[in-house]
């Protein structure tokens, strides 16, 4: 659907974008995420055509639109405070695109309210764009640039200004609207959370450069470096040191031991990054039985994050503790009171994904 | 915040200074008012009976009405031709990058600063030189030129408060860029339009000097003030002319001030 071929972007002496290429398929719910600067939201403005692309192609639905102008491209856009138009009513902003194609007057009007229909808001239509709460007019931009029916939705931090609720539930019903409508969905955040709910495939972007693209939980369990696995979630990195090379590969990481991992290209000495999610520990009172790893710790502190929590555990060799993931179910929580005691930690070798160490 | 804090009490005697401030802006002025409607011919205390037969008097002078017609036509011109062409280049200079804003920008300023005497003599030279008769139409050209900056300074405001976002979402929503400047751009700096349309027709309006030089046979209000002070018995309803001016000129600017603040804090203003 959408093809980004070698494309980048500069500004002055700013390389916004370096050499992107990416391919987002028909109805796809793409995401880029990204810390500001690192460049999605240039990408997304060349998408549109706000941004000219400095070298590259675009190709959107088989033809190339890098030199199109805006107004030609089969996008729409929903923007970050929404743009909606201070001087006209709701309805006059969901049928602003409709004038260039010639809609009959009947016929708009028929589509409005079949928009104002789906996006909940029947009978806002007269009320004007400044008496809408910001949820209202995330949801009149939303309609306003679907009536137009494009083959592809930009949307730039489309719920960064709404509160914590609303948003959760502008995201369900925004995953939700692009099953049932199948437009192809690209949407740019720096909120990891909001990538990995909404997203089928996830773009993460750093310095101008993609940096690995993948669906949520392949972000999540496959993080290619350790940058994109600090900025999805929370993870434990841990200095190591390969041992032996071939079948029998083994990692020297600090604080943990020496323990088998996958075998790669790495040699015998070289410096890596073992990395192990929260949720990949197992905490046990006593030694864990079975075979797997297991190290001997001292449960330092809890930190309570409502209904879960994360146990952080000293262990030698390793100045920062480990956090542990576990429940924190009312009244059943085995942690409570238990810090300053020992504690053993438990892991499987799938849960050590092994990094370049920077 | 407690209002006993010292650094927010109130001043009293910078309070007494901007009323004596006030009082000096405006004392002078005011004697034109009242003397307009004292009875006697003389302006000098002490005031005699009060009395609108000045005002009065001003109905059956044909000459004044001829006056005011030139000079609702000039003003009325002078502010749709200097209001138009301050739009565009309001809008390049709050839009684009231009090299040299700064400069370019003090530059298009820099009338309101430059006496109106040099402007007269200079307009008067270059119009003489290319051999363009002296009329109404030459007053116009120079009142465009004092008026352009006054436009511009209200104008320019106007677009950097502007959303851009609004206009990239009528391109995105399939309007060129013609279209984009009517259904958005315009609607969004109307009350910057007319506050310059106001104020422009109220510079005109009051200017004398340009007019001075500049008119042919056709005499603005002002240089009919000026040709009338000839004449002492003309002088109490001069005064209520004058009186008529001032009212009509400051309701004028106070309007057009309002419209140049309104709705500036819709959302479709700006946000970083």
């Amino acid at each position: 659907m959408i093809s980004i071929q070698n494309v980048s972007k500069t500004f002055g002496r700013v390389q916004a974008v370096r050499d992107v290429t990416l391919d987002i398929a028909r109805g796809e719910f793409f995401s880029l995420l990204g810390a500001s600067g690192s460049g999605k939201t240039t990408l997304l403005r060349m998408l549109a055509g706000f941004e000219g692309v400095t070298s590259g192609k675009i190709v959107i639905d088989g033809q190339p639109m890098q030199d199109t102008p805006p107004h030609l491209r089969p996008i729409n856009m929903v923007f970050q405070n929404y743009a909606i138009f201070p001087h006209l009513n709701v309805r006059d902003n969901i049928a602003y695109g409709l004038r260039r194609l010639g809609t009959p007057k009947a016929e708009q009007a028929r589509m409005v309210d079949a928009m104002l229909e789906m996006i909940a808001l029947p009978g806002y239509g007269d009320r004007l764009a400044t008496q809408l709460s910001g949820g209202q007019m995330q949801r009149v931009a939303l309609a306003r640039a679907l009536i137009l029916k494009p083959k592809v939705l930009l949307l730039d931090e489309p719920l960064g200004a709404l509160d914590k609720q609303l948003r959760e539930q502008m995201q369900l019903e925004l995953r939700s609207l692009q099953r049932q409508l199948g437009i192809t969905f690209v949407l740019v955040t720096h909120d990891q959370e909001e990538a990995l709910t909404l997203s089928d495939r996830v773009a993460v972007m750093s310095n101008g450069q993609v940096i690995q693209v993948d669906t949520p939980s392949g972000l999540y369990d496959r993080p290619v470096n350790r940058q994109v696995a600090a900025f999805v979630g929370t993870m434990n990195f841990f200095d190591a040191r390969i041992r032996a090379q071939g079948p029998d590969t083994s990692a020297e990481i600090a604080g943990l031991g020496r323990h088998p991992v996958a075998p790669s290209a790495r040699r015998d000495g070289d410096r890596v990054l073992v990395a192990i999610r929260p949720e990949g520990f197992a905490l046990s009172p006593q030694p864990p039985e079975g075979p797997g790893p297991r190290v001997a710790g001292r449960l330092m502190a809890r930190q309570y994050l409502g209904g879960r929590q994360l146990l952080h555990v000293a262990v030698e060799g390793r100045a920062a503790p480990v956090a542990v993931a576990a429940v924190a179910h009312r009244g059943q929580d085995p942690w409570e009171g238990m810090e300053d005691n020992p504690v053993w930690l438990g892991w499987s070798r799938d849960a050590m994904t092994v990094l370049d160490a920077d | 915040m407690a209002a006993t804090e010292p650094f927010h009490s109130p001043n009293r005697p910078l309070a007494l200074y901007a009323l004596g401030f006030t009082l000096f802006l405006y004392a002078p002025i005011l004697f034109i008012p009242l003397f307009s409607f004292n009875s006697g011919l003389y302006a000098r205390f002490p005031l005699q009976d009060f009395t609108l037969a000045w005002y009065a008097e001003l109905w059956t002078r044909g000459p004044v009405f001829a006056a005011l017609q030139n000079s609702l036509q000039v003003g009325l011109t002078v502010a749709v031709i200097s209001t138009v062409l301050a739009v565009p280049a309001a809008k390049a200079l709050a839009r684009y990058r231009i090299p040299g804003k700064g400069p370019i920008l003090g530059f298009m300023l820099l009338p309101l600063v430059v006496p109106g005497l040099i402007f007269g003599v200079a307009l008067l030279v270059l119009v003489s030189r290319l051999g363009i008769p002296l009329s109404l139409w030459t007053v116009g050209l120079g009142h465009i030129i004092i008026c352009l900056p006054f436009a511009i300074s209200i104008l320019l405001p106007r677009f950097e408060g502007a959303n851009r976002s609004l206009e990239e979402a009528s391109a995105d929503l399939g309007e060129n860029a013609w279209w984009t400047f009517w259904r958005v751009t315009f609607p969004t700096i109307l009350p910057g339009v007319m506050a310059s349309l106001l104020l422009t027709f109220t510079v005109s309006f009051d200017e004398f000097i340009i007019a001075f030089f500049l008119s042919g046979t056709d005499p603005t209000l002002p240089m009919y003030i000026w040709n009338q002070l000839r004449f002492p018995q003309s002088f109490p309803s001069l005064l209520a002319l004058s009186t008529l001016i001032l009212v009509v000129s400051f309701g004028l600017v106070l309007a057009s001030l309002r419209l140049a603040r309104l709705n500036r804090d819709l959302p479709g203003r700006k946000t970083s």
